[in-house]
């Protein structure tokens, strides 16, 4: 079940993991707009966790699978019909999550939705470790492509950025990220990595460097503290990982606010 | 580049259509090496489109032909910064260049005081120079700008079209803008190219404050209304 006993070594340092790739990746993403599209996309994973525990292979190659298979189909739709990514999403996830929630056994559904870390091994460290660095050299390289493409496509694409190429990356890491952070945060509240820290640093930066760094180091921090108190409070990890990361938006908004009346 | 032809730019019968309409029909004109050519027109007579075809960044038919080896810089009309919190250092260093102060000095930006700042609270003058100052770290040899001063008052924007001015004599630049101001275009620009979907003329610049070449771009009635002098 979901209720945890003890929280190891283990547990933590993939919350370290999961919440710098989230963090990271996840400032890309508020600042395109996608909060919400990460949001939506998690459920997708639904259904591929289902059939992990079905036919007893590991879920979040599952989940993996559905959530890149659906980006690929998002980024397609979206050259073709021009329409916005999100409304594409949109119509995909609730399908997913229908779809999800029908096949996962009952038992096991409490855990996909809301996370689970009493069941880590060395391995599945090692191997959260591998892809969030994957994911975080990656997202390093598109990371001013994004942002200029963003800022003007015409300046994107005569630098020699090929747009769609870049936007494709993009969506296999998110899948990646969200894919790993399902563990932490279960996959009702993933979204919750990529948005709150990244909202959080946006608040207190004027720069892109500051912002992303800050963003990285807010995801570490909710993610850590999230697993290490469901440790201690025996209670399943997601909520309290997104309790720690409002705390700290909490923080950064009385900071703004403070200067912004220190200015006036 | 003496005798290479004096052309840097020559097109002809070029043809833009979005989804079946046409948007540039039959455009064909030539630009000297080393002038400015204002292109001019109404609204929606596709100015900008065709700056995206000279980019390559929209299909189309015809022929294009820039001389071998040109260096085209772009200035957009407008950025879509939203809420993005980048420093103009930032900005200018997705073109990996070394000395950014450099340039914002070519563009008379003071580097100090302006490079550490986030590109969303500048003024639209000092944005516009730092878009310029970002197209010609590439030294080009062709710079293309969308409505150069949009949005800027008319301090700066003449101020722009001076340093445009020293650039294109400095380093032999050629310059392609598009403009609705006439007195910017008589002042700064030797030839025109007026466009409405067509070719409608293209001529020295002072023909365009007769009536009869305003009437024949921005439609009968059209006058030529006095600028507030400065000074």
């Amino acid at each position: 079940m979901i209720v945890t006993t003890h929280v190891s070594a283990l547990s933590v340092t993939i919350g370290v993991f999961v919440g710098l790739s989230a963090g990271y990746l996840g400032s890309l993403m508020i600042l395109k707009r996608m909060a919400l599209v990460g949001d939506a996309l998690s459920h997708v994973a639904l259904p591929g966790l289902a059939l992990g525990i079905l036919f007893d292979f590991n879920p979040f190659i599952g989940a993996f699978i559905f959530l890149f298979g659906c980006a690929l189909i998002v980024w397609h739709v979206e050259r073709v019909t021009k329409l916005y990514i999100e409304t594409i999403v949109g119509a995909m996830f609730t399908l997913a999550l229908a779809v999800g929630i029908l096949l996962i056994p009952e038992p096991d559904l409490l855990e996909a939705l809301f996370g689970d870390i009493t069941k880590v091994t060395l391995v599945d460290m090692g191997a959260t470790a591998v892809v969030a660095v994957a994911a975080l050299v990656l997202t390093r390289v598109i990371y001013k492509k994004i942002v200029l493409g963003m800022i003007s496509e015409e300046l994107a694409i005569s630098s020699g950025i090929n747009i769609a190429r870049t936007n494709l990356l993009y969506l296999l890491l998110v899948s990646l990220v969200v894919a790993i952070g399902i563990r932490i945060a279960g996959s009702l509240l993933v979204g919750f990595l990529v948005i709150v820290p990244a909202a959080t640093a946006k608040n207190i930066s004027s720069n892109l460097f500051r912002y992303s760094l800050l963003s990285s180091i807010f995801g570490i921090l909710s993610a850590s503290s999230g697993v290490l108190m469901s440790g201690y409070l025996e209670l399943p990890p997601g909520p309290l990982v997104v309790l720690a990361g409002i705390a700290i938006f909490v923080a950064s908004v009385l900071l703004k606010w403070g200067s912004v009346r220190l200015r006036r | 580049m003496e005798g290479r032809g004096d052309h840097i730019l020559e097109v002809s019968g070029l043809n833009v259509k979005f989804e079946d309409r046409p948007v540039l029909e039959d455009v064909s004109f030539k630009v000297k090496r080393g002038t400015t050519v204002a292109i001019v027109g109404p609204n929606g007579a596709g100015k900008t489109v065709l700056f995206r075809a000279l980019l390559n960044l929209v299909p189309y038919t015809g022929e294009i032909r820039w001389s071998p080896g040109v260096k085209i810089g772009y200035v957009p009309q407008k950025l879509s910064l939203g809420d993005i919190p980048i420093s103009v250092r930032e900005f200018l260093s997705f073109k990996n260049v070394t000395n950014a102060e450099k340039w914002l000095r070519a563009v008379r930006l003071d580097g100090e005081s302006v490079l550490d700042r986030t590109l969303g609270v500048l003024s639209g003058g000092q944005l516009q120079r730092v878009l310029i100052a970002w197209a010609l770290i590439d030294e080009p040899d062709v710079l293309l700008f969308d409505e150069p001063t949009a949005g800027v008052d008319l301090d700066s924007e003449e101020a722009i079209y001076e340093m445009l001015n020293e650039l294109e004599r400095e380093h032999g630049i050629t310059v392609l803008l598009i403009s609705h101001d006439v007195h910017i275009i008589r002042d700064y620009s030797e030839h025109m190219l007026a466009l409405n979907r067509r070719v409608i003329c293209f001529a020295e610049s002072e023909e365009i404050t007769k009536p009869s070449v305003l009437h024949a771009i921005y439609g009968p009635g059209t006058e030529l209304k006095k600028r507030k002098q400065k000074r």
